[in-house]
């Protein structure tokens, strides 16, 4: 009988939950919808002035991605843990810490990743300069696979309880708190004139940090969910 | 081989049962009996390793399955309440998703052959939604066609299953014993293997 790799396992899972997401589109296009509606709410809120709105831009955006990565988070495990895949995925006879990686990879790519691609359009809506644009999608590209890693700890520490979708929020919120300022702090630094490295490289020691920690302390927080 | 000693369960600050001791060895077949709430399936699920167990050892093969972790979990096959099936994808995807989680690479042909096997013939490419409960415990069923897993534990296998497909289970059950391998279930109805003798635990 032929074994499974690691590298097979990780793409079978990947596969799997993009299948899935595709076959359940409306979900995809709930989190996008709510990030665009989000953003361009705030033009019309505070008035059509240029300066101002050129300045809180990348603010803006940066929250509104921080607020629609965690509509998505709910649905990371639940979906699984309520029809027994889960369990299933405790028992795979290879680490549960690259099947996490794997379900967040594909959990990012359907909820980061289209963040990603929208934020130079709705950059645009605030006029925002084009070096400016370049640098959010870095610091976007950057900062949006942390979200969905730290906020996979958070959805598998609350899986199955009442109410876990706004706990998952207050959980996960605050310790998103250094990617947003290193992430919006990077676009203002273009606008401001000043180092903008020093920010992309903070965020991508918080990527290379999460990337590292996350999917083993996911994957002990899902076992102790199981009990 | 798997041996329990002196194994405890609890749920919650409840003690479900303490002192359990037995051993399964190859080609035996292990029936566990009790009322509803005995501790059934909370037994299945610590032998998954799913639940920590207050006190006591299960060991595989003289090693503890807590140690052994993956190699443990390579030999083994779970079956429980829920079916681990999508309702989004078609039979022949879930099936080809199950193995791939229970460590195995197999081909649409096999997958196929043991859908077959499960009588869904011409049901492989159907939306799993379309399908009755029955089937779709069929469909879950049929996993344990394609893991040459030497441990099956079944909790509840025959749920919604019919007659032909409880004898069907009667033979694989009776196939997988021939070829040395171990069975652990529970059931309400009567499952009897021809030529094996059923052992009993009863919880209390």
């Amino acid at each position: 009988m032929n074994k499974l790799s690691l590298i097979g396992l990780l793409s079978l899972v990947i596969r799997r939950d993009l299948v899935l997401a595709m076959r359940r589109r409306a979900d995809v296009l709930t989190t996008l919808i709510f990030f665009i509606i989000v953003v361009s709410l705030f033009p019309l809120g505070v008035g059509p002035e240029m300066d101002m709105l050129r300045k809180m831009a990348p603010g803006v955006i940066w929250v509104a991605a921080l607020l629609a990565s965690m509509l998505s988070l709910g649905r990371m495990f639940s979906a699984d843990h309520l029809d027994g895949t889960l369990e299933q995925m405790m028992l795979v006879p290879q680490s549960l810490s690259v099947l996490v990686l794997a379900k967040i990879l594909a959990h990012w790519m359907v909820s980061g990743l289209p963040l990603v691609i929208m934020a130079p359009v709705l950059g645009l809506q605030f006029d925002m300069t084009t070096q400016a644009i370049g640098v959010l999608i870095v610091a976007l590209l950057l900062g949006t696979p942390i979200l969905s890693m730290v906020g996979a700890v958070g959805a598998a520490l609350t899986l199955g309880l009442r109410g876990g979708g706004a706990l998952v929020s207050l959980l996960v919120l605050p310790l998103c708190i250094p990617v947003l300022i290193f992430g919006a702090g990077a676009a203002e630094a273009v606008v401001s004139g000043t180092s903008v490295s020093s920010h992309l490289s903070l965020l991508g020691a918080l990527l290379v940090m999460a990337l590292i920690f996350t999917p083993w302390v996911t994957a002990l927080a899902l076992r102790i969910s199981m009990e | 081989m798997l041996e329990i000693s002196n194994l405890a369960c609890s749920r919650g600050d409840h003690l479900l049962f303490s002192d359990l001791n037995f051993s399964l060895s190859a080609g035996e077949l292990l029936q566990v009996q009790g009322a509803n709430g005995s501790g059934k399936t909370s037994l299945l699920r610590t032998l998954c390793g799913f639940m920590m167990p207050v006190a006591g050892e299960i060991c595989w093969r003289g090693q503890n399955i807590r140690e052994l972790g993956d190699q443990f979990y390579a030999e083994m096959i779970y079956l429980g309440h829920l079916n681990a099936i999508k309702d989004e994808l078609n039979a022949l995807e879930n099936l080809r998703i199950g193995a791939g989680l229970a460590g195995c690479k197999v081909d649409d042909k096999q997958v196929i052959a043991a859908l077959r096997r499960m009588g869904l013939r011409g049901r492989e490419t159907l939306s799993v939604k379309v399908l009755s409960q029955g089937q779709r415990r069929r469909v879950a069923l049929a996993r344990l066609l394609l893991c040459n897993a030497s441990l099956w534990i079944l909790d509840e296998p025959l749920t919604a299953l019919d007659v032909g497909a409880v004898e069907l289970m009667q033979d694989l059950i009776g196939e997988h014993l021939v070829n040395n391998g171990m069975v652990i279930y529970t059931t309400h109805q009567p499952l009897e293997v021809v030529g094996v003798a059923t052992r009993r635990l009863t919880l209390s």
